[in-house]
C-alpha cells in the first residue's frame, strides 16, 4: 500500500515559517552570490574580447567598468566572490565532518560575514 | 502495482541517479578555485583600468594570462554545476530542461570567448 499517497504527501514547511537563523541565511547568499557571479565574469569576459579587439573597443569596455556604475558592480562582484568562496570553504569543511554543531555552525556563518567584509575592505585598499 | 517492490521503484530516482558525482565535481572545482579566484582578483583587478598598451602588456605575460583561463574554465564549470542545482530547486517541466541546457551552453561559450581573448592577448 505504498502508492496510497503518492503526489498528496505533506510538504516542509515554507521558509517563512522559520526563524532567520545564520545558517540558514548565510546558505542562501552564497546561492546568491554565486549565480549573481555571472554578471561580472560576463563583465570580464567583455573586456578581455575588448582588449583583444583593439584600442576603441578597449576604450568603450575599460571606460565603463571604471565608472562609477562599473566601480559599483566591481566593489559588489568582490564582496560576493569573498563571501561566496568563504561559503565553499565551510562546505569543504562540513563535508569532512567538523564543525557540525549548532554553536560553531552559527559562529561560523557570523566569521563568513565578518571576513568577507575584511576581504572586500583589504581588495578595495589594495587595489 | 505490485509487481514492483518499492525498492525497484525508487532506484535510479533521487539522490541514487547522479547527485553523489554531481557533488564531487562541485567539490573539485570548488578546491581549485580557493586558490584561482585570489590569483584572479588580484591580477585581474590590476589590469582594470590600465591603459590599452599597458593591459595588452600585462595580460601577455604568462601569469596573469594563464590564471585567466584556469579560473575562466574552472569557474564556469563550477557556474554550470551550481546553476543546475538552482534551477532544479525552482523550476519545474520542460522550462527546467531548457534553461539548464540553455546555461550549459551559456557556460561553455563564453568560457570559450574569454579563453579566447586571453589567447589572443598573450600571443
Amino acid at each position: 500500500m505504498a502508492d496510497v499517497n503518492r503526489g498528496d504527501r505533506p510538504l516542509s514547511p515554507h521558509l517563512q515559517i522559520y526563524r532567520p537563523q545564520w545558517t540558514s541565511v548565510t546558505s542562501i547568499f552564497v546561492r546568491i552570490t554565486g549565480n549573481a557571479l555571472l554578471i561580472s565574469a560576463l563583465l570580464a569576459i567583455w573586456w578581455f574580447a575588448a582588449l583583444a579587439r583593439g584600442p576603441e573597443a578597449y576604450a568603450v569596455a575599460n571606460g565603463v567598468l571604471t565608472s562609477w556604475f562599473g566601480d559599483l558592480v566591481m566593489f559588489l562582484s568582490v564582496g560576493g566572490i569573498w563571501y561566496h568562496l568563504l561559503g565553499g570553504v565551510r562546505h569543504l569543511i562540513w563535508d569532512s565532518g567538523h564543525m557540525l554543531d549548532v554553536n560553531r555552525s552559527e559562529m561560523f556563518g557570523q566569521g563568513m560575514v565578518i571576513v568577507s567584509v575584511l576581504l572586500t575592505i583589504f581588495t578595495v585598499i589594495v587595489l | 502495482m505490485r509487481y514492483l517492490t518499492d525498492r525497484k521503484r525508487a532506484a535510479g530516482l533521487g539522490s541514487a541517479k547522479s547527485g553523489t558525482e554531481h557533488h564531487w565535481h562541485m567539490m573539485i572545482s570548488s578546491v581549485a578555485l580557493v586558490g584561482l579566484v585570489p590569483l584572479f582578483v588580484f591580477t585581474f583587478g590590476r589590469a582594470l583600468g590600465m591603459g590599452y598598451e599597458d593591459a595588452l602588456a600585462y595580460y601577455a605575460r604568462p601569469f596573469p594570462a594563464i590564471v585567466g583561463i584556469l579560473t575562466l574554465l574552472v569557474g564556469f564549470y563550477h557556474f554550470k554545476g551550481g546553476v543546475q542545482v538552482l534551477i532544479e530547486d525552482y523550476v519545474h517541466g520542460f522550462a527546467r530542461k531548457a534553461l539548464i541546457i540553455g546555461m550549459t551552453c551559456l557556460s561553455y561559450a563564453a568560457a570559450a570567448v574569454g579563453v579566447f581573448a586571453i589567447v589572443r592577448i598573450a600571443l
